[in-house]
């Protein structure tokens, strides 16, 4: 990693609310982190927690009922929660780019693969078409695609699954940006072509000093690949840090639980921590922390919305009981209710 | 090959195979002489496999290597194209054989998508207790009760019985899954992937149930998933399967310990642990071939790094390298070192 003197995203208290007609749905509330010139950062979250709409919001996707409702998103410096759609239109696709977890959504299926590269091409450089081909050819090549002169002329249907996920990348990659938000961009393909992935996105990375945002559900997926990890749960961040503090040194309950709930060497045949009951839903969110159903710590301190705790420099926990005492993860009581029902 | 005693389920030689339909166009230019290919689907491809009662077999394979297939087979969902299932002792191929019939009560599928496999207009108390009524197992005045007690060992509170399926979390539905059935009191359960669809720590939570209840039943089962880690921690012995075929089989240490196969030995590289932090991801090259035109031979040589010119030409035969672990590959490991 290395030393940045301006980072090349900084969230800072980020709160993103949907306006529904069933009520407000603090989607994401006060998420704060930096991402630097080079660096890959991972947020893990399960479904609901709102790692999506970060990523949305970055990229200034959220549409009615939805607004981004406070803090800053500052992109090399400058704060894209205040910027012009027409500006933020320039960077989009050309500085800041994203990868989604679907590649059929995001590319035209009715469009030729040369045709939607070259257009992305030319929108942000004033090159002509047959510069912007080369340009194009060279970035299917970078995501390893076989005979890309050939396989331009193709539609996104006549590609495989994970192939047309190394498109989708070659898109987001085209323009050289400066930040990649990643959508769980491996979640729908099989391991072997995941490790294809996750090996093209690397090099592209740390060969062109391109920051990463990966989002995820997959903690192991983020172990290997990323520096730094963020975990949210609910809307909030709730821990975040380098990768060995987290994965060593986890200090959220949640965090624990998760680390715990994973399926490894040492636990088969055993069984596995398990975090009772199921993520609360954020149309009913009150003001107390959102874990603490779940939380085996759970005090009468945490009716309130625990606070931020400083570990170190960039690590931060935001528990009124951190700590990462095994005692957590002795085995639930086997029988045990999974929780109430949503309503 | 006859069952060694405690073999509950046993394949012999089980293919199956999906003919396209063919549409009059085809069909015409196919009388008029043109030549095109038949259109055929190998889904699943002699295969030879028996699960002992008691055990978790766990089956391993990417998508469209045929695992979902099989599943269905040995749960007596399909028929085979070819080839013999025993259940108990007894042939199961043929499912117009009454006796048949009366066996697939003790065999039960649990599926991916407990969206899609419970019927969403029905209660959770019929969902769960229409099989053992129709079916005599328990006294229709004991049915409230027995589907009761189902609900609570599978952690499900039975206040919620008259709800709809829809009333459920995904990972609570696949808990009414579980005990549909458990139901009908079946000895053999096929399950196909039935964590992949929910979140980490709900999916600890359905795999928990699981092993006690398994313990609990002395269940069968057939665990299919994609997820490495998931069946290296629920199963007994693993089978690793690749466009039909059963590539590698082994006790589960012993298949995650000494990987023999080359497509085995990629898979496991590529599995992401949280002990393997900022690695250089490698990959197994290439994709997986569709199986409308597998390759010839092995199939797995177009991605094999051993590939020679046999593995072209024929397909390898499964031999048992060690007690117990079967590998089908020309150039398993030591023959390789040998020809170096």
């Amino acid at each position: 990693m290395r030393s940045v003197a301006e980072p090349t995203l900084q969230v800072t208290d980020l709160r993103t609310h949907f306006f529904t007609r069933a009520g407000l749905v603090r989607a994401v509330d006060g998420v704060s982190f930096t991402v630097g010139r080079g660096e890959i950062v991972g947020i893990v979250g399960e479904s609901g927690s709102g790692k999506s709409v970060t990523g949305f919001s970055i990229m200034g996707l959220i549409d009615s009922p939805g607004r981004v409702v406070g803090g800053r998103i500052a992109f090399r410096g400058k704060d894209l929660v205040a910027l012009a759609e027409e500006d933020m239109r320039k960077l989009r696709g050309n500085r800041i780019s994203m990868i989604f977890q679907d590649a059929n959504t995001a590319l035209n299926p009715v469009i030729r693969v040369d045709t939607q590269l070259i257009e992305a091409v030319r929108a942000h450089r004033g090159v002509s078409v047959d510069e912007a081909r080369g340009i194009a050819i060279e970035g299917l090549k970078l995501v390893g695609i076989p005979a890309p002169e050939k396989r331009m002329k193709s539609y996104p249907h006549e590609f495989s699954g994970g192939m047309r996920q190394r498109l989708a990348i070659a898109l987001a990659f085209v323009n050289q940006p400066d930040l990649i938000i990643a959508d769980e961009p491996t979640t729908a393909l099989d391991v072997s072509i995941q490790a294809q992935i996750l090996h093209e996105t690397q090099k592209l990375c740390r060969e062109r000093g391109t920051s990463l945002v990966w989002i995820t559900h997959d903690l192991t997926v983020v172990a290997g690949l990323a520096d730094h990890i963020c975990v949210m749960y609910a809307g909030r961040l709730v821990e975040s840090g380098p990768v060995d503090d987290i994965l060593d040194n986890p200090q959220h309950p949640y965090t624990c639980g998760l680390i715990g709930s994973i399926p490894s060497v040492n636990s088969r045949k055993k069984r596995l921590f398990q975090i009772p009951g199921t993520a609360p839903p954020l149309l009913a969110l009150k003001e107390d922390c959102a874990f603490r159903e779940r939380c085996p710590r759970a005090s009468k301190t945490c009716a309130k919305a625990p606070p931020e705790s400083k570990l170190g420099p960039r690590r931060m926990v935001r528990c009124f009981h951190p700590g990462s005492d095994g005692d957590d993860r002795h085995p639930a009581p086997a029988g045990r209710r999974a929780g109430t029902l949503p309503q | 090959m006859s069952p060694r005693g405690n073999e509950l389920v046993q394949m012999k030689g089980v293919s199956k195979r999906f003919d396209q339909k063919v549409d009059p166009v085809a069909w015409i230019a196919r009388t008029l002489g043109s030549r095109t290919g038949s259109e055929f689907v190998q889904a699943v491809d002699d295969v030879n496999l028996f699960v002992r009662e008691g055990e978790v077999l766990g089956l391993v394979g990417e998508s469209g290597c045929g695992k979902s297939t099989l599943g269905r087979m040995l749960a007596g969902l399909i028929e085979p194209t070819s080839g013999e299932i025993f259940f108990d002792g007894r042939n199961i191929s043929d499912r117009r054989n009454g006796d048949s019939r009366k066996l697939a009560l003790r065999m039960q599928m649990i599926f991916q998508d407990p969206f899609a496999s419970l019927n969403p207009r029905k209660r959770v108390k019929d969902i769960i207790g229409e099989a053992p009524r129709v079916h005599g197992i328990v006294a229709r005045d004991q049915l409230d009760s027995y589907v009761e007690e189902l609900m609570s060992k599978c952690g499900l509170d039975p206040a919620y019985r008259n709800h709809l399926p829809h009333q459920f979390s995904g990972g609570q539905r696949q808990r009414i899954a579980i005990a549909r059935a458990l139901a009908v009191k079946a000895d053999f359960i096929v399950c196909d992937e039935i964590v992949s669809a929910l979140d980490v720590s709900i999916q600890a939570q359905i795999l928990n149930l699981f092993m006690d209840l398994k313990s609990e039943h002395r269940l069968t089962t057939l665990f299919i998933s994609h997820d490495l880690g998931v069946v290296e921690h629920v199963s007994d012995r693993v089978a690793i399967m690749y466009l039909g075929r059963v590539v590698e089989l082994a006790d589960t240490e012993e298949l995650f310990g000494n990987p023999l196969h080359p497509y085995t030995r990629g898979l496991l590289d590529e599995v992401p642990s949280l002990d393997r932090r900022g690695v250089q991801f490698a990959a197994i090259e290439g994709e997986i071939p569709s199986p409308l035109d597998p390759p010839s031979g092995c199939q797995f040589h177009p991605r094999c790094p051993f590939a020679s010119d046999i593995c072209r030409k024929v397909a390898p035969q499964s031999i048992e390298r060690h007690p117990g672990h079967f590998i089908s590959c020309h150039h398993p490991p030591t023959e390789q070192r040998e020809a170096n």
